[in-house]
């Protein structure tokens, strides 16, 4: 299993620990501060995302065809890319959305066009490097 | 990777660039919203990343991975279901997605995995290493 492999499935795990946890502070509002009641779109996109396509980008990094003998899972610069993005990302995601639901603000209106822009980034350099990967034996 | 397993899997990846593009709007639009229209996107974002990319790509990676037949022509099963699987999956994701058909692009859904699952099902069974 490759390196980047490892660290896909490691974060995919404490996303869904985190999703989960975020689910449970969103059942109990009365206990907790406003802020998290309007974690739910955060806790969904940690679950589908964090959890359910990170552990599919590592896996499909580790397990598709070979790209080339050269570059054998495609290019190792836009891989790291987009696991960096795809985490940082959706990370400003879960910090900014419930904050900017409980009290707008200009630091988390600035931050959500940041993480929109760094998780779709993230998607388009999966593709880019796994397309060529996905082909006929 | 047989060939139907190519188009599942390249079809999810179509879905996910789809699907990401709508999520990161609807993101953009939380904190400078410029219109109720990028909201009535949302069923067509979800629709996209639930079925078009992960179901998908989990049933094309199926036709691909899952043991195959010993002794057939058709290592892959009966390949023709599988293709059916996928027209009828693609067919119903845009019509879910294109609002007013539903209940229909489910219904078709629902077909398109009986189709998979009556090619996948077979197959389901202890490879020649656990026999």
């Amino acid at each position: 299993m490759p390196p980047l492999t490892r660290w896909y499935i490691k974060s995919a795990m404490v996303c869904l620990a985190l999703g989960l946890l975020l689910t449970v502070a969103e059942a109990m509002p009365a206990r907790l501060p406003a802020v998290f009641a309007a974690a739910g779109p955060a806790a969904v996109h940690l679950l589908v995302v964090g959890w359910v396509t990170q552990m599919i980008f590592g896996v499909a990094y580790w397990m598709f065809p070979k790209h080339s003998a050269d570059q054998p899972r495609g290019n190792d610069l836009v891989a790291i890319l987009t696991f960096v993005l795809l985490n940082l990302g959706l990370a400003a995601r879960v910090v900014a959305e419930p904050a900017h639901a409980v009290n707008p603000g200009v630091v988390s209106a600035a931050i959500l066009p940041v993480a929109a822009l760094a998780q779709w980034l993230a998607g388009l350099g999966f593709v880019f490097n796994t397309w060529p990967r996905v082909k006929e034996k | 990777m047989p060939r139907v397993a190519v188009w599942f899997v390249r079809a999810a990846l179509l879905y996910l660039v789809l699907g990401f593009t709508l999520g990161a709007v609807l993101l953009v639009q939380k904190a400078r919203p410029f219109g109720v229209a990028a909201w009535e996107s949302r069923p067509a974002h979800v629709e996209f990343l639930l079925i078009g990319w992960t179901a998908q790509l989990v049933l094309g990676v199926a036709v691909w991975i899952f043991p195959r037949r010993r002794y057939a022509s058709q290592p892959y099963g009966h390949e023709g279901l599988a293709w059916l699987g996928f027209a009828l999956l693609n067919v119903g994701v845009w019509l879910v997605a294109l609002s007013p058909f539903v209940a229909t692009g489910h219904l078709i859904e629902i077909a398109a995995v009986g189709a998979c699952a009556a090619n996948l099902w077979g197959r389901v069974r202890p490879g020649l290493s656990q026999m």
